[in-house]
């Protein structure tokens, strides 16, 4: 509505110079007035921390045998969460597991990232018949489920973290292309990227300089789901046997407990609650900076 | 202004957005089929104004003070349904942009029944023929076959013409028109101001005009409101007020536009700026032109100057300006800025 | 002497779905060392596009742009920069035409680089200049877009046009978005600038009474095509082509006892129709059968005044 636009624009502007308070400070002080973002990185950080501190906190090896098997929580004080079928220590496993579901998501969107960007961005700023094959490229990897993908390339390839990783950052690029290519087509009409040509400079500067810094955003709030889905998928590929047999990951653990699953059902939930919790703080993150980095509530 | 003859009277009206007063204490009032042009730069109040009065202010708006009554009903005493039966059938509002202010998925016909429906019990049928009428009254040619058709089909000018047809639709007893060609090319303009003036005369509806155009209040209104930083500073006659603006505000308008009667050019003549912006007035104690005003003086700094009457339906809020006789006024341009060569 | 800017049978073409829009569709004209040449027409009829094509922003279709005697209408990205220099753009929106992310001396500093123009401390005298030459705050320089009005981002963007010392400045409507106040001090502040570092425009503008006012010559478009073109004055006194009557006649006048007349044309320009004849016949008040199978061509009409009408 028209009488939004009718409020002085320049409340914090120039006319009141000292008044103005640095940008950076601005940003921060947005981030933590958002509820949604503060909730989701306090649990994020914690388990971040938890994954580094994993060898101090727990320095005997989580794969040795400790105690009695299948002992529930609570019941004996030196194994808060129990103990699994080999008898080792849930609570040290659990633990240790944080290390390769964060690694395993942080690389694979990582690589999506990196793949989906620079397809996206030649896609966009070139458009044409560049664009038009890059885009086919794009719907044949759609096309197939993303799943089903990582599963074949991991069954071709050894399981181990690295190639887990590469094979789901394999299957999410083109989410991030399309996101990317979309901001690039409209940026590209801007007139500020106009103004960048007219003033002649380079197409490399002015995808890097003046269209990545404003197509970032929705890709940043992209990339905190990307790091979910690919926590899940691990889980998923580990639950198939699809592992490497000598890291633990939440996944691996639930698929340890299956067997257990009627007479000792924590073995399987309590790594379940763990990827819950990372996958919602991811989420809770997106989420808040969606609400953050929209240009129409730019600080 | 004689407050039992007026069809809109807004009393003391303030609107108040968190953090800021967009509207001080605005009084004015419209006649039965007058047309008020209420004039001033973006931000200035003049919409927040309008949308008052069809109470659809944003909803992080609210009316701080004052009275709004149409032919004596109060309107911020009605409840949204009564308000609601108040909006299209007493009143109804034209926007600037007839892009979005159309619904792109039904066809123009349809949107002007769905208004008759709404507020008389008419059948379908009926509504359709009268919808016909509307596009023929709004001068839309062909108005039979292009009832069907849907907003994309028409031009800018024509959408336009389709939102007047849906404004007057049940005849209401004021228009409030919020820059109804600013979107326009200078050829339709004309032609869409003109249909409008056409409407007023045969359907006897008042018209608030929002402009920030002096050249359309000029030849499509009978009085003016001047509004800066929220308060009006001048209202006038046409005729009186251009011949004699008093505000130096509505004196910097005039003299910033490019005189379309009079061969000017940058060669031989410097345009009149008024320095700064309305950003200035921001925090400002006492009249809110002053930082930007030729003629200030100690005492605009110290209280808001009150809107004074000054006979023949003239208020100026400057004493400054109005304390002089008007022989002796200071002439226009009053700022320093005039010729250069 | 040779023209500074020379722009002969220019043709600019869109694809619109599947058909092609012609949006500059033969368009030759001149602009002079020192002049301010306005371009006046209603939206859409192609000036806009015009501007972008003569700044090779869009690529033309046939035709040449000749500037300071040296053909630019190929150049490849790296032969044109050196050109770039030579003529700048203003645009509309004082919004959109800054990116958001960048300091003011980020967008200014850029510029300088890119054409490896002086050294840091030489560039940083030139930042510091032209901020005061355009009516800015010293400190406006590491501060963000976000935190100027209108007004003051059409300096800034003014600013980024001047800082490469052109010969030309192209200004894109630069004054329709900013309320009437803004556009005097916009206006003298082009003008102050012009005198000074003796710039020529092409005044790109909807609003004929600002190009008249602003240009020492007009140019008058129309469906992609000039239909008349003449110094300020002349046009003023006596316009022959019925658009440009009919433009002139729609301008309101501030002087309400100057009462208007009928609109003389009625109508809208409507782009996507396949036209022949004269562009402008389905809307002209004076239109006979000549006007519907023949195109008038612009023809002279003595002391440069040229109109595109049969019965100018």
């Amino acid at each position: 509505m028209s009488v939004q636009a009718e409020q002085p624009i320049v409340v914090t502007g120039a006319a009141a110079p000292g008044r103005a308070i640095p940008r950076r400070r601005r940003r921060l002080r947005a981030f933590l007035r958002n509820p949604t973002f503060v909730a989701g990185a306090l649990i994020l950080t914690a388990l971040v921390l938890l994954a580094l501190t994993a060898g101090l906190l727990f320095p005997a090896d989580p794969q040795d045998m400790v105690g009695t098997p299948l002992l529930w929580p609570g019941q004996d004080a030196e194994f808060p969460l129990g103990t699994d079928s080999l008898g080792r220590d849930v609570l040290a496993r659990l633990v240790y597991g944080t290390r390769a579901s964060l690694l395993v998501g942080v690389a694979a969107a990582a690589i999506g990232l990196a793949i989906g960007m620079v397809v996206g961005a030649f896609a966009g700023f070139l458009g044409g018949r560049v664009d038009a094959a890059l885009m086919r490229l794009v719907e044949l990897f759609q096309t197939t489920p993303t799943f089903i993908l990582v599963i074949v390339i991991v069954s071709i390839t050894e399981p181990t973290i690295p190639t887990i990783a590469m094979a789901i950052g394999l299957a999410s690029w083109p989410t991030v292309a399309r996101l990317v290519r979309a901001q690039f087509r409209s940026l590209r009409e801007t007139d500020f990227v106009m103004a960048a040509r007219s003033l002649g400079y380079s197409p490399l500067r002015i995808i890097v300089q003046e269209i990545l810094p404003n197509a970032l955003p929705p890709v940043i709030v992209a990339a905190s789901v990307m790091i979910a889905n690919a926590i899940l998928t691990e889980a998923g590929l580990s639950f198939l046997n699809m592992r490497d047999p000598n890291v633990i990951s939440w996944g691996g653990m639930i698929g340890d407990g299956r067997d257990q699953l009627r007479t000792a059902w924590f073995l399987t939930a309590l790594p379940g609650a763990a990827i819950a919790m990372a996958v919602l703080s991811l989420n809770l993150v997106g989420d808040g900076l969606n609400e953050i980095l929209n240009p129409r509530t730019e600080p | 202004m004689t407050a039992g003859a007026a069809l809109l009277s807004v009393d003391k009206l303030s609107v108040a957005f968190p953090g800021h007063t967009a509207v001080h204490e605005a009084s004015f009032s419209i006649s039965p089929g007058e047309t008020l042009a209420l004039v001033g730069e973006s931000g200035c109040g003049k919409s927040v104004t309008a949308f008052s009065v069809m109470r659809l202010l944003p909803p992080n708006a609210r009316v701080a003070s004052g009275r709004i009554s149409l032919e004596g009903t109060d309107l911020l005493a009605l409840s949204e349904a009564e308000m609601r039966e108040v909006r299209g059938a007493r009143v109804s509002l034209i926007q600037q942009e007839p892009m979005t202010s159309l619904n792109p998925v039904l066809s123009i016909g349809l949107q002007i029944s769905e208004v008759i429906r709404r507020h008389e019990k008419v059948s379908r049928k009926a509504a359709r023929e009268r919808a016909v009428e509307l596009l023929d009254l709004v001068s839309i040619p062909n108005a039979r076959n292009r009832i069907d058709d849907y907003p994309h089909n028409l031009s800018g000018g024509m959408r336009q013409r389709v939102m007047i047809a849906m404004a007057v639709a049940c005849q209401p007893k004021l228009l409030i028109a919020d820059e109804p060609t600013t979107a326009l090319d200078v050829t339709t303009q004309a032609q869409v101001l003109d249909l409008l003036d056409d409407l007023r005369h045969r359907l006897g509806m008042a018209v608030l005009l929002i402009t920030h155009d002096l050249g359309v209040v000029a030849q499509w209104a009978d009085r003016i409101a001047v509004m800066y930083a929220g308060r009006i500073v001048e209202q006038a006659g046409i005729e009186p007020f251009f011949a004699s603006p008093m505000h130096p505000y509505s004196r910097g308008l005039l003299g910033a536009r490019v005189d379309v009667d009079a061969d000017e050019h940058y060669g031989s003549h410097r345009l009149t700026e008024i320095p700064g912006s309305i950003a200035s007035a921001a925090g400002q104690t006492g009249c809110s032109f002053a930082p930007r005003c030729p003629v200030v003086q100690a005492a605009c700094r110290q209280a808001v100057p009150p809107l004074t009457p000054l006979g023949e339906g003239r208020a100026v809020a400057c004493p400054v300006t109005t304390s002089v006789p008007l022989a002796n006024r200071p002439s226009f341009p009053l700022s320093g800025a005039g010729a250069r060569q | 002497m040779t023209p500074l800017l020379s722009v002969r049978d220019l043709h600019t073409r869109y694809a619109v779905g599947r058909q092609v829009l012609r949006a500059v569709d033969g368009v030759s004209f001149e602009v002079g060392r020192g002049e301010t040449v306005g371009l006046v027409g209603e939206s859409g009829c192609g000036k806009s596009t015009l501007g972008k094509t003569i700044l090779r922003l869009v690529p033309s279709a046939e035709g040449s742009i000749t500037l300071d005697g040296a053909d630019i209408t190929h150049l490849g990205d790296s032969a044109m920069a050196p050109h770039r220099r030579r003529m700048q753009m203003i645009f509309q929106d004082p919004f959109g035409s800054l990116n958001p992310r960048h300091t003011i001396r980020t967008v200014l500093d850029t510029a300088l680089k890119v054409h490896r123009l002086g050294d840091a401390a030489e560039r940083e005298r030139r930042l510091v200049e032209i901020i005061a030459r355009v009516g800015l705050p010293p400190d406006s320089l590491d501060r963000y877009p976000h935190e100027f009005s209108g007004g003051q981002r059409q300096r800034i963007g003014i600013a980024r046009a001047l800082i490469l010392q052109p010969a030309l400045i192209v200004c894109d409507e630069p004054v329709s978005a900013l309320d009437v106040s803004i556009q005097a001090q916009i206006l003298n502040l082009l003008v102050d600038l012009k005198r000074e570092f003796g710039l020529a425009y092409l005044f790109i503008s909807h609003d004929l009474s600002v190009v008249r006012y602003f240009a020492d010559r007009v140019l008058v478009m129309y469906f992609g095509r000039i239909v008349e073109s003449a110094s300020h004055t002349t046009l003023w006194r006596d316009p022959r082509h019925p658009y440009t009557k009919a433009l002139f006649a729609a301008l309101p006048s501030a002087d309400p006892t100057h009462k208007r007349g009928e609109p003389p044309i009625k109508g809208e320009l409507v782009t996507t129709e396949h036209v022949t004849g004269c562009r402008f016949h389905s809307r002209c008040p004076a239109a006979t059968d000549r006007c519907r199978t023949e195109e008038p061509v612009l023809r002279p009409l003595g002391e440069g005044h040229h109109a595109a009408c049969h019965y100018a």
